[in-house]
């Protein structure tokens, strides 16, 4: 520790660490064998007898925390988090994957199903499909609730293949004569090869609620009033504000949902409920999201020449970079430390270190942009800290 | 839920259901940075029940009250990621 004169100290110790246990304090190292040092020192009392202070200040916090964005489309975003512990980067992914509402189908009504996909199979992977509606408008739907538009989007779904609307899988092939291509069409249904896929765009949202009839036993006196279906909306869901303008979608139209054979045909109603990726992973709002520490690779000797371009060899995604020092001697350079992916190539041959520091990468898909996801997900930590 | 003993204030295991690690490991980082806290630790007794157990034992100060304050500090510590957050988005798309 450098020599102070006894007045200039602070009031309160914030003493300096020595260099190498202060990069034990924020790197974990990556050794050829294995990551060492990969603990976080937590405890506040732990440089105590350096007459250093590591509990958490927040300020200090607020001083050093930066968030950078590397990229951001509608569908995924990656962005660097410095400063923050792996405990409270873990607690968002964790609540980004299993924690975050959105709306998914739950039930759905099946009037007829004749093709060859099971009735349950196709409920369940209608239940996957993403749907692009925002999962705040809505509340959450118990098992005692009235199905109304407050908590429930319904969806329908009438298809039947018919001979005239072939769609062949395969790719069309230009035939001089159509003749032969129409017996062939012909041909192909008969051999059950032609099938009708059913995409999701064929889903149609009725926004005044379930169209199936209730089953009761006095329907036949109810003819003066409004027939009751599965959902009681009182009011069209088009007439709402948020979606008179904005009509509720699917998020990629041309999912295969099943494929029809001549002659077979669907029709089904399905319900669209809030819920949340911890009962079941179709309410999980993300494809994934991940977090990992920024990897620092620091040369411990000059490397140069045929060693250089050897280095620069080895590494598989590029990190390293040749720097042309005069007279023709070349010199290795770290060039791309976030493409590194810690394989440890380059360790392999001579003396020099990976380190790795903190970072996060965050990719999300789904109704909902990513970095509003990110915020929600921030509030949820909040919320459960108030309870 | 908490148990602890009437005589020592300074010490006790607190019982929260219808949590996981998600909160526990947060709580207990911000626990351990507390200077008044000599020991924090949380675990989980099943993991079929949604409950955990986190234990404070503290030099002197009651554990009801770091155990607060350690969740206003995380809780602060939300609102400014939150906020540095929005800040680097609105850079970024601009």
């Amino acid at each position: 520790m450098a020599k102070v004169p006894i007045w200039d100290l602070p009031d309160v110790p914030t003493g300096e660490l020595p260099p190498h246990i202060q990069l034990q304090r924020t790197r974990v190292f990556c050794k050829s064998d294995a990551p060492t040092n990969t603990e976080n020192i937590q405890y506040s009392g732990a440089y105590a007898s350096m007459g250093v202070d590591n509990s958490l200040r927040l300020d200090q916090f607020r001083s050093n925390f930066k968030v950078e964005v590397m990229r951001l489309n509608e569908d995924d975003m990656e962005f660097d988090m410095i400063g923050i512990d792996p405990s409270i980067a873990n607690a968002f992914r964790r609540i980004l994957i299993a924690e975050l509402p959105t709306m998914a189908i739950e039930k759905v009504l099946i009037a007829n199903n004749t093709s060859v996909i099971q009735d349950e199979v196709l409920a369940h992977r209608l239940g996957l499909i993403p749907i692009k509606v925002d999962p705040r408008l809505f509340d959450y739907m118990s098992e005692n609730d009235v199905p109304n538009e407050k908590n429930t989007i319904v969806f329908k779904l009438h298809v039947r293949c018919e001979r005239g609307d072939a769609r062949l899988t395969e790719k069309r092939r230009l035939t001089v004569v159509v003749l032969i291509f129409n017996w062939l069409t012909e041909w192909y249904f008969k051999m059950g090869m032609a099938c009708h896929a059913v995409t999701s765009d064929e889903l149609k949202w009725l926004p005044n609620g379930s169209e199936f009839l209730l089953a009761t036993e006095n329907s036949a006196s109810n003819s003066t009033s409004k027939p009751k279906t599965y959902t009681s909306f009182s009011c069209s869901q088009d007439s709402l504000p948020q979606f008179s303008k904005n009509p509720i979608t699917l998020k990629h139209p041309d999912i295969i949902i099943a494929k029809l054979g001549l002659g077979q045909e669907i029709e089904l109603e399905a319900h669209v409920v809030k819920g949340m990726g911890k009962t079941h992973a179709k309410w999980s709002p993300v494809a994934t999201a991940w977090y990992r520490m920024l990897p620092e690779a620091v040369l411990l000797q000059e490397i140069q020449d045929e060693k250089a371009t050897e280095l620069v060899q080895k590494c598989p995604t590029k990190v390293f970079d040749i720097e042309d020092v005069g007279k023709g001697k070349k010199r290795a350079t770290v060039g791309r430390p976030r493409d590194c992916t810690l394989c440890r190539e380059c360790i392999r041959g001579e003396g020099w270190e990976n380190y790795v520091a903190l970072r996060l990468t965050i990719e999300s898909t789904g109704a909902l942009p990513p970095e509003v996801l990110f915020t929600e997900a921030v509030k949820i930590l909040e919320d459960k800290c108030e309870r | 839920m908490e148990l602890g003993s009437v005589q020592d204030q300074s010490a006790s295991t607190f019982s929260l259901t219808d949590e996981d690690h998600t909160l526990a490991n947060s709580l207990r980082f911000t626990l351990n940075q507390d200077p008044r806290v000599t020991f924090c630790g949380y675990s989980i007794p099943h993991p079929s029940d949604a409950r955990v157990n986190i234990r404070v034992q503290t030099t002197g100060d009651p554990a009801s009250e770091v155990f607060k304050d350690s969740c206003q500090d995380l809780m602060l510590i939300c609102q400014h990621v939150r906020s540095t957050f929005d800040h680097a988005v609105t850079n970024f798309k601009n």
